[in-house]
């Protein structure tokens, strides 16, 4: 169902497994190949609402497979701008594609520092290799 | 605590088709092979394979076995012969549900019993506490793998012969014997194979050979609830009467057997609660233990691939348990409509009788 092993470089990383990408103030969260591929085939995402804030390293949501529920663990602050609706109707595309149609949410970036607590995709790489 | 996982002689078969394995009742089971959907929808659509061999089998022998275990499980064994077989209850006094299991009449004054894995030495410990001269209560678990073999196209695909719900005979899948019995636990067309532990991977090799799809407890789980088959466990326990689990069809109340007395006073008031199934009308996916909020509890919820909603089994009052009735399932925090449906949840379209 899901592609093959992929950690994009243009990417930050959360270790609870979940990326986000950086453009113009705004920041795209979502979750990793690694935590697809643990949870198996997704069958819900419970998002937040739009205007609400979500907090660095707390949930902002979950995802769940049949057998599983996960939080969604913010890698960074601020306001959510948009909810992938895609992805409430469908949530198996976050196992098709990760990184592209299977975004999570987009927020506005309340502390653009946040970013530099990251890891970057080699040092990712290494720390799912150890799982 | 240090425990060791026991593993069934199919191990090594399901490690190299991919299998992830997970702890179960004290056995290294395979939970999924290529994803719980795919398994599911195979089962539904053609037909799916599953390594249940840590299933206790045990016993029961000798020219009582019959009078002892018609005093011991609920349903009726006169109504069956040689061949046939019955989904039953071991009972307590109180009409608890000490496990829910399949007695075969393998002859006259010859039981075989298939019980659930996590119960097998409470079972058997049950049984032989009550056993007296004239019945010999044997686990032989140990000799036997199990390969339950399911789906509208399963028998087709093992060029097996048609044969009626519940019968079994002794038989074979290629040239590998088995005993070959019309059960399973999926709702659908289907048999188990009970197999010589020496023979099983001859048996497996030669059910996949024939385009069977390998299928994990991931899969097993979601189609034993969308229709609505009871886990010991989780939807009937010891602690559970057979009555309010909406069991009582299999409980013969005309006749002498543990609990019968409490089972009919339950039956005669009215249980108080009752072991419902129910879908989600919002998207959410109940789980075991979620309240719900007009009075009950959730005992099984999954996500249903055939109906691609939240389903599950719990507890309702009964005054909530009638097909239509608006109920709320307390998802973490957050309250989710739901309402009783009409057992079972999903119905395969060739169903026989």
């Amino acid at each position: 169902m899901a592609g093959t092993e992929s950690y994009p470089t243009d990417l930050r990383y959360h270790r609870e497994h979940d990326w986000v990408r950086i453009a113009d103030g705004e920041a795209t969260l979502g979750i990793t190949w690694f935590a697809q591929d643990s949870l198996g085939e997704l069958v819900h995402y419970e998002p937040p609402e739009a205007g609400t804030t979500v907090t660095k390293d707390a949930s902002y949501g979950e995802v769940e497979s049949v057998k599983a529920v996960s939080d969604l663990i913010a890698p960074v602050s601020g306001e959510v701008l948009e909810v992938n609706a895609k992805v409430v109707d469908a949530p198996e595309t976050v196992n098709e594609d990760p990184y592209g149609d299977g975004w999570l949410v987009r927020i506005a970036l309340s502390d653009s520092s946040e970013i530099e607590t990251l890891m970057e995709a080699a040092e990712y790489e290494r720390f799912v290799a150890d799982q | 605590m240090a425990t060791t996982l026991l593993r069934t002689p199919l191990y090594d078969r399901h490690v190299s088709l991919g299998a992830k394995m997970v702890p179960f009742a004290g056995w290294e089971m395979p939970v999924q092979y290529d994803g719980v959907i795919q398994e599911h929808r195979a089962v539904r659509a053609d037909a799916g394979a599953f390594d249940v061999s840590h299933m206790g089998e045990l016993e029961v022998e000798g020219p009582r076995a019959h009078k002892f275990l018609q005093g011991l499980l609920a349903n009726d064994l006169d109504r069956i012969e040689p061949g046939q077989a019955q989904y039953t209850l071991l009972t307590n006094e109180q009409g608890g549900i000490v496990d829910d299991l399949i007695a075969y009449r393998l002859g006259e004054r010859r039981y075989l019993l298939v019980v659930n894995a996590a119960n097998r030495d409470a079972d058997f410990r049950w049984l032989k506490e009550r056993e007296g001269p004239g019945s010999d209560v044997r686990d032989i678990s140990d000799e036997y793998a199990l390969i339950a073999v399911q789906g509208p196209r399963s028998l087709e695909r093992l060029e097996l012969p048609a044969a009626p719900a519940f019968s079994f005979a002794e038989g074979a899948v290629g040239s590998v014997p088995c005993m070959v019995a019309r059960t399973g636990y999926t709702g659908e067309l289907g048999v188990e194979l009970l197999v010589m532990n020496e023979d099983a991977l001859r048996l497996w090799d030669e059910v996949m050979a024939r385009g069977v799809h390998p299928c994990g407890l991931g899969a097993r789980d979601t189609l034993r609830l969308e229709v609505c088959y009871p886990l010991h466990g989780n939807d009937i326990t010891p602690e559970t009467d057979a009555i309010s689990a909406a069991l009582g069809w299999v409980c013969a109340l005309d006749k002498d057997f543990t609990g019968v007395r409490e089972l009919r006073a339950i039956k005669e008031r009215g249980p108080e609660r009752r072991l419902s199934a129910f879908v989600m009308e919002e998207r959410a996916i109940p789980r075991q233990g979620m309240a719900i909020v007009e009075g009950g509890e959730v005992t099984s919820g999954t996500h249903s691939p055939m109906l691609e909603r939240g389903i599950g089994l719990g507890y309702v009052t009964a005054d909530r348990a009638a097909p239509g009735t608006a109920i709320t399932i307390d998802v973490r925090g957050r309250p989710r409509a739901a309402r009783i449906a009409k057992k079972p949840i999903y119905r395969r379209k060739d169903k026989e009788g």
